[in-house]
């Protein structure tokens, strides 16, 4: 179970007017935004159970554009994120999917095309009082929060892959808080999840790609 | 240090003879290692929020999103300044700016959530009132402030504070104990005194269910939050008259969530059932939706 601190009590500092349905949507595209290695040139936001029903009155439309813009909760431009996105040339729509009932009612998946053309696709959840998660990662499960400094590597499923990564880590004297990893099934894709409590030095990435089963590198730096 | 129960709180107060707030800001210390003097300088933040939010509208009413709120925190300041409040001064401002950090709320203005954002009023509009009506001074009420986090993070761990799980009992009873057990210490009452109105707090509010007209934060969230306040004022005056809670709060805390999943899914944030499903409200919801 994750701690709970005074803060995630008596916050967050937010624009309303809900906390699950505008700060946790602020929270989870920030989150996605952060993830994605370019520059975005076109989101499409899929809402799901009650965001897909109640988007646009609790202004989850805005706050999810918003933290795309890299708003925080407490950001006041989020009211204007429409007419912000439009003067930056980012391209945006919302699409409903009410068939799907198999998932946390207050989820969205954000698919991002880069300006180069790359696609990811991002599921998260809003767990409550502001709190999110992340749980798919272009189709594979996984579980973060993004509140601690959070290392994702897309690599294959292959031998000593973990013991690289710690290693990589080790070195540079970072501590692991949690380590875990994901797979679509064995020796396809999969992606493991470092989260730290301390920053993680960019320069590890570098070293991560090196490896030629490491397809790519994210990093949330909290 | 740390505390997983009620119970374990006050042994805490006891052994080391201080206040809730005192315990939870000792906490934050050991499980987050940031400095008091950082924790500290984040929670004057959050009251300013809160105090800001609680003025904001009583000279700029803003109509909210969906257009079923905005101005009432400013009918009932005017009533009062008339000398024509029925509730005392007191109770008045409470609703008065309970009302005022829901009209913020509903208008994507700036707020603290405390727990959430649809029970955000409870709080600045029980602290804030009690702060002018007795000439307290801010960090009084910022350590007030540590009170109700140490109450609502036990809620937020053993039970749940999502009106989508619980129901508003969750919401707004949560931040109403949350307010009770803060006003408790400010006005000087012993730790279990705050467990005390804390618990009652819940009782008052138990079943309480969540039915957003047009699932939208506003009605009727904002009158709730109202009630969460003024529930708050008189479980804190009754625990400081000494009057004291058959049910523990902990297991007050077991029961809520247990009523929570009771709650059918209806009245869990839906819009489906309760107030929302109304002839009144169902009408509002059509011409909302229409535009």
């Amino acid at each position: 179970m994750p701690s709970i601190s005074i803060f995630d009590v008596i916050g967050p500092n937010m624009v309303g007017p809900s906390s699950s349905h505008t700060a946790g949507a602020v929270a989870i595209a920030l989150l996605v935004k952060k993830l994605f290695p370019g520059t975005v040139k076109e989101v499409e936001f899929v809402l799901y159970g009650s965001f897909a029903r109640t988007y646009k009155g609790h202004g989850t439309d805005r706050a999810l554009l918003g933290g795309m813009l890299g708003f925080e909760t407490h950001d006041l431009r989020i009211k204007n994120s429409f007419q912000l996105a439009e003067e930056q040339g980012l391209i945006y729509s919302f699409v409903t999917n009410e068939k799907e009932t198999e998932v946390h009612p207050n989820t969205v998946e954000i698919h991002l095309t880069g300006t180069d053309g790359a696609f990811m696709s991002v599921r998260g959840v809003s767990i409550g009082g502001g709190k999110v998660k992340i749980v798919k990662i272009n189709g594979v499960d996984v579980d973060f929060t993004g509140e601690y400094s959070t290392l994702v590597i897309r690599h294959l499923d292959y031998p000593g892959m973990v013991a690289y990564i710690a290693t990589c880590l080790s070195e540079r004297n970072v501590n692991i808080a949690f380590m875990r990893l994901y797979r679509e099934k064995k020796g396809a894709t999969a992606y493991s999840v470092v989260e730290s409590d301390e920053e993680i030095p960019q320069e590890l990435l570098e070293k991560l790609r090196e490896h030629e089963k490491v397809e790519d590198v994210m990093l949330i730096q909290v | 240090m740390d505390f997983i129960s009620g119970q374990e709180l006050l042994q805490l107060c006891e052994e080391n003879d201080c206040r809730i707030s005192d315990i939870m800001i000792q906490r934050e210390i050991s499980e987050y290692g940031a400095s008091s003097e950082e924790i500290m300088e984040r929670m004057k933040e959050a009251y300013r929020i809160m105090k800001e939010a609680c003025h904001k509208p009583l000279d700029e009413p803003v109509p909210s999103i969906g257009g079923l709120i905005g101005g009432e925190a400013k009918k009932v300041r005017d009533r009062r300044r008339q000398g024509k409040s029925i509730c005392g001064s007191m109770l008045s401002k409470a609703i008065t700016y309970s009302l005022a950090v829901l009209e913020v709320n509903a208008s994507m203005g700036l707020i603290v959530a405390a727990p959430t954002a649809g029970s955000s009023g409870v709080l600045p509009g029980l602290l804030l009132a009690l702060e002018e009506e007795f000439s307290l001074d801010d960090e009084q009420i910022i350590s007030g402030l540590f009170t109700a986090s140490a109450i609502g993070y036990l809620i937020m761990r053993n039970a749940s504070v999502a009106g989508a799980q619980a129901g508003c009992q969750a919401e707004v009873g949560a931040a109403s104990a949350m307010a009770a057990a803060a006003a408790a210490e400010i006005m000087g009452g012993t730790p279990q005194q705050c467990m005390d109105a804390a618990s009652a707090a819940l009782v008052n509010l138990l079943g309480l269910v969540c039915d957003p007209v047009a699932g939208l934060v506003e009605c009727p969230c904002q009158s709730r939050n109202v009630i969460g306040a003024s529930n708050a004022l008189v479980c804190a005056e009754m625990a400081l008259a000494g009057i004291r809670q058959l049910i523990p709060f902990d297991q007050m805390v077991d029961t809520m969530m247990t009523v929570g999943r009771s709650i059918p899914f209806e009245l869990r944030e839906t819009a489906l059932g309760g107030c929302a499903a109304t002839e009144a409200a169902c009408a509002r919801t059509c011409q909302i939706f229409k535009n």
